[in-house]
């Protein structure tokens, strides 16, 4: 099995991979809830609060403005990372809730009237359907919502046919974090954008397998989280086009966000600082540029390509079990899988799999909508990245059957 | 025989086994057991919603007891639930009141009873207490 991804070594660069769980070398199979963090990433962090630490963007010290420069190069190097147009574009957020939240207020209560009509799809995370379920019904805004088919991909079509001249947002995720299936979103964003619609992705699940080019992709805002790609957790994105980030009025209103503060009145900042009220999470934003850099070291289509090979690996595996069956079958999918064995409830396979030494998701994964159209109450996730091997999917396989012959 | 009693009683039955998977084969088992709820009263009111399994739990009070009935939709969760019911049915409110659940953790399944679990159990035994109040409260 030649590749060009070293995952021997890559293994070395995560402590926590390297421990054991009730006796057993750990599987962690819970990648789309949180990724590990590779050693640099933990090292730059404490050189920040060994060296660096202190409140940025506001002392003329050494340390503050040391601190400034890297958090600002931060952004420098997000923005190419995800080939923006303009650095004052990328705003600094808590994650992918806080970012969808930040547009739902300043964007979705300021410019959208009753009658008007927002676009989701059924495959949401929470993240992105509960923000815009509120507003709809604080606003009487309709939410109209986008169906998948037995594969678990959105149906392009049905889009087509829910977009009338209300519309004027649609906000979908480029991958599903409970079915995998990646989102043709170019497509869904060209058509968006024929009547004017404005696109907001969530990234959440997409941003650490492949390469991302907002201009290629034209969309008007794009979500994502730094502790899903390998940074730490409190840091996320918020990509937003220069010209409605522009009208936008701030999210949170406080220190940082500021220009002149009178008691008569007070006047805001610009981009991008206008949106990070407060003192940010500044060890995560640099664990977030650590993190990119090392993924970039790999590269990216090493990392696709060695995934895919995890995921094909994985489903051949799975599908020989008997009774075992996968949600979400779509040929673009992300390395995860979501799985039921016959009719073992996702709880207790899950904690039999733990048993094992092996974290797996089990539950709703906070997407309840579309597990209801598959008529679920849960499945079992096991979502794979770069630092996986294929013997621990045959551990995953074990398992399973154990799973079976204690509840079958 | 007593909540303590019960209690320790179930300590030993664990007791006998090293190995997890044993345990658990015999958590699998009690499930089994479990007085279950009569589908009546499977409601969506006796209903304990968790997000990784489900438990319904009815009660009823005659002569100073309670007598508990439950069920789940998780085989294992059944087998917790079907220990917390042996325990806790047959006894007079206050002495479900003053109970703990100690012994879950003595026999290793603490873990179960984690609010990160969302298996319903944990409400389930706060439930129970919140039964065991009320009868008192009307008696």
């Amino acid at each position: 099995m030649a590749s060009s991804l070293d995952v021997k070594n890559i293994r070395k660069d995560f402590p926590a991979l390297h421990q054991e769980i009730y006796g057993k070398p750990l599987v962690y199979f819970d990648n789309a809830a949180t990724t590990q963090k590779p050693r640099q990433v933990i090292e730059r962090m404490i050189k920040y609060y060994e060296e660096e630490n202190c409140n940025i963007h506001r002392g003329v010290h050494y340390l503050s403005q040391k601190a400034t420069e890297a958090f600002e190069n931060a952004r420098r190097n997000i923005q190419q990372f995800i080939n923006a147009k303009e650095t004052h574009e990328i705003i600094f957020t808590k994650g992918t809730t806080d970012s969808v939240n930040l547009v739902k207020t300043s964007f979705g209560e300021e410019f959208l009237q009753a009658g008007d009509e927002v676009i989701v799809s059924v495959a949401e995370h929470h993240s992105n359907f509960v923000p815009w379920q509120v507003l709809s019904e604080k606003k009487n805004i309709p939410l109209r919502i986008i169906p998948v088919n037995d594969k678990g991909e959105l149906i392009f079509e049905e889009f087509e046919k829910l977009l009338n001249e209300k519309t004027k947002l649609l906000a979908i995720t480029h991958t599903s974090n409970t079915l995998g299936s990646i989102v043709d979103i170019k497509k869904f964003i060209d058509k968006a954008h024929e009547h004017d619609v404005v696109v907001l992705i969530d990234g959440a699940q997409a941003v650490m397998h492949k390469q991302l080019d907002v201009q290629e992709l034209d969309c008007d805002f794009y979500c994502f989280s730094g502790h899903k790609m390998y940074a730490p957790m409190g840091g996320g994105i918020l990509y937003g086009k220069e010209k409605l980030l522009e009208k936008m009025p701030p999210f949170q209103y406080g220190g940082e966000m500021v220009d002149q503060v009178t008691i008569k009145g007070t006047s805001f900042n610009e981009l991008p600082f206008k949106f990070e009220a407060g003192t940010p999470n500044v060890e995560a934003i640099l664990g977030l540029d650590e993190a990119i850099k090392y993924l970039q070291n790999i590269g990216f289509d090493n990392i696709a390509k060695y995934e895919k090979r995890l995921l094909d690996y994985a489903t051949e595996k799975l599908l020989k079990i008997e009774g075992l069956r996968i949600l979400g079958t779509s040929e673009n999918k992300a390395s995860l899988i979501s799985f039921l064995i016959g009719d073992i409830h996702p709880y207790d396979a899950g904690t039999i799999i733990d048993k094992m030494g092996i974290a797996v998701r089990t539950g709703h994964h906070c997407a309840q909508p579309v597990l209801d159209h598959f008529e679920v109450p849960g499945t079992i996730r096991a979502s794979m990245v770069f630092y996986n091997t294929f013997e621990e999917i045959d551990r995953l396989v074990e398992a399973i059957m154990q799973v079976k012959k204690m509840f079958e | 025989m007593s909540i303590q009693e019960k209690a320790t009683q179930i300590e030993e039955e664990f007791s006998q086994f090293e190995d997890w998977m044993d345990k658990y084969n015999y958590l699998i088992e009690l499930g089994k057991d479990l007085p279950l709820i009569d589908e009546k009263h499977k409601t969506k009111q006796n209903l304990i919603s968790g997000c990784q399994s489900r438990v319904w739990l009815h009660a009823v009070y005659e002569d100073d007891k309670i007598q508990f009935t439950a069920d789940s939709d998780a085989v294992i969760t059944k087998g917790i639930a079907a220990l917390l019911v042996r325990v806790f049915s047959d006894e007079s409110p206050d002495s479900i009141i003053n109970a703990d659940t100690e012994f879950i953790d003595k026999i290793g399944l603490k873990e179960h009873l984690s609010p990160t679990r969302s298996n319903g159990l944990m409400s389930m035994i706060k439930q129970m207490k919140l039964y065991a109040l009320a009868f008192k409260t009307k008696a």
